[in-house]
Formats: C-alpha cells, structure tokens, sequence
C-alpha cells in the first residue's frame, strides 16, 4: 500500500477544506466582484488592489498576520475569545478563514471579468421587462455569467489545493486537524519518505493538470452563446 | 415650463387629465444638456426627430426610468412616474413601459420563446393584455420560436424586440431608431409590421428616428429636438409644413396629405386617390388598391413647381389648383419654400428665388402646382 491512513486522512481534509473554501469565497467573492464590476466609486481601485494583494504577497506574509490577528491578543482572536470559541489558530476553522484570504483573487477576478462582460445592456433590457433588481441578478445575470462562475469555482478550489505557507503559518501540522497534502509532502521529504513522496506529489501534479485541462477545454465553450 | 408647478399644487393625489403624456426633463452630463418639455397625445405615435447627439434617446431613457434626470415630471395618460420637487421617481422595472432598443437587445441565454415570455411572467395575470400568440402573429415569429437569437437576422432581432415588449401590456411602447442598425432590405421587412402596430394597437407609442422617412410614414405627431432642446412639436403635416421654422428636413422638406383610393386605370398602371377634405384627385403609378382605402402619400417640396396658367399640354400628371399661404427664403437665399393650400390639404414647392420674383408670387395667389412625383407611405 503505497499511501497511508495518514496519507488518506490528509487527502480527505485538502478535499475538504478547498470544497468548503470555495463555497464561502462564491458566496463572499460575488458581491465583491459585483460591486467592483459595476462601480465608479474612487475606493474601486484600492479595493481591488487588497482583494489582488494575495496574488503577490509570500503565502508566509498572509500566514503571519492571521496568526496574529487570531491568535489571543489579534483582534479576532480577542472576538473568537469573547464569544466562547476560543482561538482559531491551529484549528480547521483557522485554516478556511485563511485559505479564503489566500484563494479570494482567483475567484473575484474571473467573476468581475463575467459581470464586466455582460455590461449595462442585458440590465436595462431586463429592467425594461419589469425584473427588480435581485430577480435581474438571478434570471440575467447568474446564467450570463455562469462560465465565469465555473471558472472562478476551479480557480479557487485548485489553489487551495496547492496551499501550503499559509496552512503552516496558521494551522501547523495536526493529523486529521490541519495537516493536508501538500503539508504531508513536506513531512516525507523531512523523514526522507521519498516514496510516499513521489505518490502524493504525483497524486497533485496530476489533479492540477486535470484541473487546468478542464479549464483550458472550457474556453472553447464558452462562445456557444455568441 | 411651468406647468409642472402649477399642477403640483393642484392635483395632490389623484392626477385627472386622462389621454395624454407630459414630460419634463431636464439632464446635465458633461457637454450635453437636456432640457425639454413635451405635452405629447395620449395615443397613436410620436416620432423625436433629431440628429445624432441632439438627446432623443436621452429623452426616451429618461420616459423609460433608466436615466434620472436631475429635474423631470413625467405623467402617462394619468399615472404619475416622476415629479422630482415632491421627491417621486417610479424605477424603471415599475413603470409599464416597453422598450425597444436600436440592437434588439435579446438574453443571449435564453430562446426566442424565453424571451418573449421573459417580461410576460413578471406582469400580474389581469394585466395581461397582449397574449403570446398575438404578439408572435402580429411580427411573424411563429417559426423562431425555439430558436436563440444568436441565430436570428438583424430584423428577426429586432421584431422579436418589439414582441417582447408588447408582451408587458405597456401603457407606453418607447422605440429607439428600432430600424437604424438595419439595412435597407431588412428595414423593408421589418417597417410593415411597425405600421401594423400603428394601426392595431392602442398603445402610445415614442418613436425616436433621425430618418425623415420613417417619420412622414409612422408619425401622427412630430417633436424636433435640437441641442437638447424642442424646436417644434405638433402634429405631423403641421409640423412638417411649418414654415417659420428652420426647415425640419432642410433639404427634404416635403409634404404629408391623406387621401382615400377612388379608382385604378388598369391599362396605365396608375391609381387614383381623392384628397381628403376636397374634390381632387391625383394620380400615381402604384399597384390597384381596394376603393374607398385610405392612404397617406408624402410630397417632396423639390417636385412641386408652380405655374400661373394651367398648362394644357405637359407630361407632369398632376396639376392641381392651389392658393399661396407663405414662404421662406432657403439654401443661401437662392431658394424659396412656398407653401401652399390645395383643397383641405397643404404643400410645398421649393422654387428658384428668380422664379418667384418673375412670378409675383403674393399671399393669396392663385396659381397651378405640377406634382412630378408622390410616393404611397402606408394604406391602412
């Protein structure tokens, strides 16, 4: 048996922080990219260079500031404390709090290019039509804007994947708790496990490419419409 | 201007004055200015006429709530969608409007069918009016139906706009140059259903053009917006005939007259129509119509010319009694627009200005115009 129960474990706990990380940033990150899509605000362009910041800051920078702001002297950590949660460094909760600063860029930017795509025209169409706003948002613009939905969806779920500065920064090594792959990895190549190595690492190369496959397969279906 | 103030003390609630449509706006962007007041009728169709950057479809978004203009009262037919001195301004998705857009401005992702019913759903039952298969009947739809409209002509598009938009049951149908983006073979196809709409449905309708064309052939009341402002509005042959005014066609000035179909000389080709209001009669090489059929022919000032005497032998078909109301001098004073009265209806003729001086062309003068041409605009 080439992978461990440790192994397994860690796999399962990638899969599950990215699925959890990408329904959060969907649901976080469409607002956002609405608002930046459709605003002439003077903040529109600091806002979206912080929302780009994770794009170039080392995952080790991010990792550090939520340590800190979570843990028991930061600002959510002094939150989490009066609330009776405690702190959430070196907790699964920790790690998707960080993973959506870390994954935001990569879906807030395929959706603001979809809303900006779909321009003012379809809107007022719509509102024409006697659709409020909310229902012009559900009945318009969610299906006009699906491929950039679905990008957004792998975008975001592939780079939590390949997270790994953050996870050490904020949530350590904990078997089953905090420890995923790309963690794992690291922990063979420290104990020269260069066999497990090679499967997890392999297991990743593979799934990335697959990933980006599908995307890539994706942009020539995206006209269909057109 | 002032009338906005003067019915807001009046009417506080309740806004009487059935059948008819007034708006102010007044829009201030950087290097345009909109600023109008339009006291338009509650039915038939109003055309803006204007060149490109004068503020028709300014002045239609704003009639649609699409655009807030800064100061705007707005009342159709009764109901009130803006009056900004007490603070009201009914959004867009609230106001019974249908909008056709220059482009059609389909949903990519939905069909031909998703659309049209797009709008439809979203009016309360009892509102219903206009049902689907009638609004697919009166645009000649019926086979696109399932269709998306990537794989729709310009003028399929565009008639599947306009059903679209019928389908809300508006109570004001507001079209901006719905025939500019096509070419002339789909504006040939699409303008006969323009004309049905004229003729069957109640609903007023705010018609935004910059072709001279489509206005004489679809318009009953014509405003001329310039620079943002109304140069002229009234009603279409008065407008057009309007002699104190900078010419609304300048060069293509021209006439509007109704008339009904008395007869057709099958061995020449020509049909004979009566003028209304008169006992004359003119003719013109045209396909038989049905006697007794009213139409309305458009007369360019350029193929009116005047005589005194009744010219006996001429190949010019028309030549119709006609007394002298006014004129004005044009094209750099080498021209003069005169116009004039033929039985109950009014023409121009754009003469020389030598020609009017050899003539002695006075008020009141009675004299021959020689129509060298007409053309037939609509039969309905």
């Amino acid at each position: 048996m080439p992978l461990s129960p440790a192994d397994f474990a860690a796999v399962w706990l990638t899969l599950e922080l990215a699925s959890l990380t990408t329904l959060l940033l969907l649901l976080i990150g469409t607002p956002i990219a609405w608002w930046l899509a459709r605003t002439e605000s003077r903040w529109k362009q600091p806002i979206g260079a912080i929302v780009a910041l994770p794009l170039v800051l080392p995952p080790t920078v991010i990792g550090f500031y939520l340590l800190v702001s979570m843990g028991p002297n930061g600002f959510i950590g002094q939150l989490t404390q009066s609330l009776g949660l405690g702190t959430l460094t070196f907790t699964f909760t920790g790690l998707v709090i960080g993973s959506v600063f870390y994954s935001l860029p990569f879906v807030v930017q395929p959706l603001q290019n979809a809303f900006e795509a779909i321009g003012r025209a379809p809107l007022e169409a719509a509102a024409t039509l006697r659709a409020g706003p909310w229902d012009t948002f559900f009945s318009v613009v969610l299906p006009l804007a699906r491929p950039g939905f679905v990008t957004a969806a792998i975008l975001g779920f592939a780079h939590t994947v390949g997270e790994f500065g953050v996870v050490l920064m904020i949530g350590g090594n904990i078997p089953g708790k905090t420890q995923v792959a790309s963690v794992q990895i690291y922990n063979h190549v420290e104990t020269m496990q260069y066999a497990q190595a090679h499967w997890l690492a392999g297991g990743m190369v593979l799934f990335s490419f697959v990933v980006l496959l599908a995307l890539y397969s994706r942009r020539s279906t995206l006209r269909v419409w057109r | 201007m002032t009338w906005p103030f003067t019915r807001r003390q009046s009417a506080v609630t309740h806004i009487s004055g059935k059948g008819e449509i007034r708006a102010q706006f007044k829009v201030e962007h950087a290097g345009f200015a909109l600023d109008v007041a339009l006291d338009l009728p509650g039915r038939g169709v109003s055309a803006l006429f204007g060149h490109s950057g004068s503020g028709k479809t300014s002045c239609l978004r704003c009639f649609a709530g699409l655009d807030q203009p800064s100061q705007g009262y707005l009342e159709i037919n009764g109901e009130l969608w803006q009056d900004s001195a007490r603070g009201i301004f009914v959004p867009a998705h609230q106001r019974a409007v249908g909008y056709v857009f220059q482009d059609a401005n389909l949903f990519a992702h939905l069909s031909v069918r998703g659309n049209l019913l797009y709008g439809f759903k979203r009016i309360p039952a009892a509102q219903r009016r206009v049902a689907l298969d009638q609004a697919v009947e009166l645009l000649g739809i019926g086979h696109l139906l399932e269709r998306m409209p990537g794989h729709l002509s310009g003028g399929e598009q565009q008639r599947v706009g306009i059903a679209r938009a019928l389908l809300t049951s508006p109570r004001l149908l507001l079209m901006d140059e719905p025939l500019a983006s096509l070419d002339l073979k789909r504006k040939r196809e699409v303008l006969p259903y323009l004309e049905r709409l004229h003729a069957e449905l109640e609903i007023p309708i705010v018609y935004v053009s910059h072709s001279p064309d489509e206005v004489a052939r679809l318009a009953d009341h014509l405003v001329v917006l310039d620079e943002g402002k109304v140069t002229a509005s009234g009603p279409l042959k008065e407008t057009l005939l309007r002699a104190d005014l900078p010419f609304v066609f300048e060069d293509d000035a021209e006439a509007v007259v109704d008339g009904v179909v008395s007869g057709h000389d099958a061995a020449y080709g020509l049909l004979a129509l009566h003028l209304s209001g008169s006992a004359i009669t003119v003719q013109l090489p045209h396909a038989a119509l049905l006697v007794g059929q009213a139409v309305r022919i458009k007369i360019m000032a350029r193929d009116v010319s005047l005589s005194l005497q009744q010219a006996e032998q001429s190949s010019v078909l028309n030549l119709l009694p006609a007394q002298v109301l006014d004129w004005i001098t044009v094209a750099e004073q080498a021209h003069v627009l005169v116009r004039v009265q033929v039985g109950g209806e009014q023409l121009m003729a754009r003469i020389t200005r030598y020609s009017f001086d050899r003539l002695n062309i006075q008020p009141g003068l009675s004299l021959w115009v020689q129509v060298k041409s007409m053309s037939l605009l609509s039969s309905n």
